[in-house]
């Protein structure tokens, strides 16, 4: 793939669409994108970035014994991604030992069973698509699996909504005025694991924790609406995915790690010249210079 | 207007306690509060007054005792929006990106449907609420920009709007202006007027003289309990916090 010096912008976006596999993967990651970015409002809010790091990580096991026995490897994902939390909040009120403590070696132990039985069964498992993500090789199994989840996921957020935005708020009164916060809290665990599941095929079990809260931090930086905070979060991930995806056809980098880093360049930019909350306070430099 | 039952009791809770994993914060207390009343909870950081207050939200699960709720349990008083929690400034986020009428719609939650989505009532009764603690001039400002008692009032708003005939205000003078001050007093008036049960926790004791019919005295368990004329002294201060002197947390007495 040569970067020639007569590249236009044209080009640029209308070459890499005539290749069916980077269709596939720019829909595909723009979905998913738009999903995780969706949940990463309420993560963020609910200060659950480290929760998002265990989940995400703790279903490698689920993902290779899914495969390994021939299941949809959402099923296992997501066992063992619900599995961990439970195990988490069992250790940490039986013992003396701290919670972030607990997240780490719960999250970390799962991690690593994945990868130990992934060195023991034989089977066509590619380690590097389950760490790193393989957005251009996507198959139609799993396609259908990631527009099945990802629809699933966007209801249930769509539907609870604002049970979600209170139970994050506030759930002392939640709970007061007679909404079940138990439920609200699996579910919102649930949309994680789920998320956690599909967001891995874009930038892989490492780095989909990204995907899960870099959104969202940017958007916070913007907004003082939770309804916009949404949307931006949305958006900043779905153009973080396809410039990634873009940027790693024409250079020939890692698709995942582009991903991630177009989200954190994006981060960056809100952080330094976010209107009201950046460092140089855009708005104000504006009204400064009239 | 429903009519008020004055003699009936609003809050019973009988020999309650709340352990967290074994470890005790509150046993054997009581309260009984009728329609009208309004009681201060005082104690120490650590005597139990959240407990106390989580315990009758049904926020925690009581491991020993009773709670009834206009003679209900707990659970119904929920689904009847009977209770209204007050949280405190600290107890919440202030940086959360939510304007002071979506607070106060949350008010309304419980009476609406799955989407809640609100119908002409509840925007009306978020309207009302916001009108009676005066800040109609604020009602898209994120509670961020707000001073502290503009956001005291926000969640007062709150618990105007859920309609609740029980308020349980945590620490509702801490940190406001005089002029928040001034309003929760007279709102207090009213909400006695309209047979309103209150329980306050609080740190000022010259509050509780100028408010409280009532006053509970916890420090784990009740240290007294009863009319604030009778209960309210300075032995019995002293006791619940611990062997200090009165004086020494409200001045002398004047």
């Amino acid at each position: 793939m040569e970067l020639c010096s007569f590249l236009t912008l044209d080009s640029f976006i209308k070459d890499p669409l005539t290749h069916d596999f980077m269709r596939k993967a720019l829909l595909m990651s723009s979905l998913v994108a738009a999903v995780c970015g969706f949940l990463s409002s309420y993560l963020t809010l609910k200060g659950w970035a480290l929760m998002g790091d265990a989940v995400s990580h703790s279903v490698m096991p689920g993902v290779v014994v899914a495969y390994a026995l021939g299941l949809p490897f959402s099923l296992g994902a997501f066992i063992f991604g619900v599995g961990s939390v439970a195990l988490i909040g069992f250790i940490k009120q039986k013992s003396r030992v701290k919670e972030d403590t607990v997240i780490g070696l719960v999250f970390t132990g799962f991690f690593a069973l994945g990868i130990v039985l992934v060195s023991k069964i034989k089977s066509n498992i590619d380690l590097h698509s389950i760490l790193f993500g393989s957005p251009l090789g996507i198959s139609l199994s799993d396609v259908k699996q990631t527009i099945f989840i990802s629809l699933l996921v966007v209801i249930l957020l769509s539907i609870f909504r604002k049970d979600l935005m209170l139970y994050c708020f506030d759930p002392r009164h939640a709970k007061t005025v007679g909404i079940n916060v138990f439920f609200l809290h699996y579910l919102l665990l649930t949309c994680l694991s789920l998320a956690a599941v599909v967001g891995l095929q874009s930038v892989g079990i490492i780095l989909v924790v990204a995907m899960l809260i870099t959104p969202g931090a940017t958007a916070y930086l913007l907004t003082d609406k939770f309804d916009n905070m949404t949307v931006i979060s949305v958006l900043s991930a779905i153009i973080s995915s396809l410039i990634g995806i873009y940027v790693s056809f024409w250079f020939d980098l890692e698709t995942g790690g582009s991903i991630v880093l177009a989200q954190t360049f994006i981060f960056l930019f809100a952080f330094l010249f976010a209107p009201r909350y950046g460092i140089f306070k855009l708005k104000k430099l504006f009204n400064d210079y009239k | 207007m429903e009519t008020i039952n004055y003699q009936n009791f609003r809050i019973e809770a009988e020999n309650i306690c709340v352990d967290y994993n074994g470890k005790v914060a509150l046993y054997d207390a009581n309260l009984r509060l009728k329609p009208g009343q309004i009681c201060g909870l005082v104690g120490m950081n650590g005597a139990g007054k959240t407990t106390f207050f989580n315990a009758l939200t049904g926020f925690v699960n009581i491991s020993k005792g009773k709670i009834r709720i206009n003679g209900e349990s707990v659970r119904s008083a929920q689904k009847d929006q009977t209770i209204a929690y007050v949280p405190q400034n600290e107890g919440i986020d202030s940086q959360f990106p939510i304007s002071v009428w979506d607070v106060v719609m949350m008010g309304r939650y419980g009476s609406m449907n799955i989407f809640r989505s609100p119908r002409e009532s509840d925007v009306q009764a978020v309207k009302d609420a916001i009108e009676r603690v005066d800040l109609t001039d604020h009602l898209s400002t994120p509670i961020g920009n707000l001073s502290g008692g503009q956001r005291k009032r926000t969640f007062l708003a709150r618990a105007i709007a859920q309609r609740a005939s029980i308020l349980l205000l945590d620490e509702p003078f801490s940190g406001v202006d005089i002029r928040t001050e001034k309003l929760i007093s007279e709102l207090f008036i009213q909400f006695k007027n309209e047979g309103k049960t209150i329980l306050l926790s609080t740190h000022d004791m010259i509050h509780v003289r100028e408010f409280c019919d009532l006053v509970l005295l916890i420090n784990k368990t009740v240290v007294a309990y009863g009319e604030t004329s009778e209960v309210f002294t300075p032995e019995n201060i002293t006791t619940t916090f611990g062997g200090i002197s009165p004086d020494s947390l409200f001045g002398p007495e004047s």
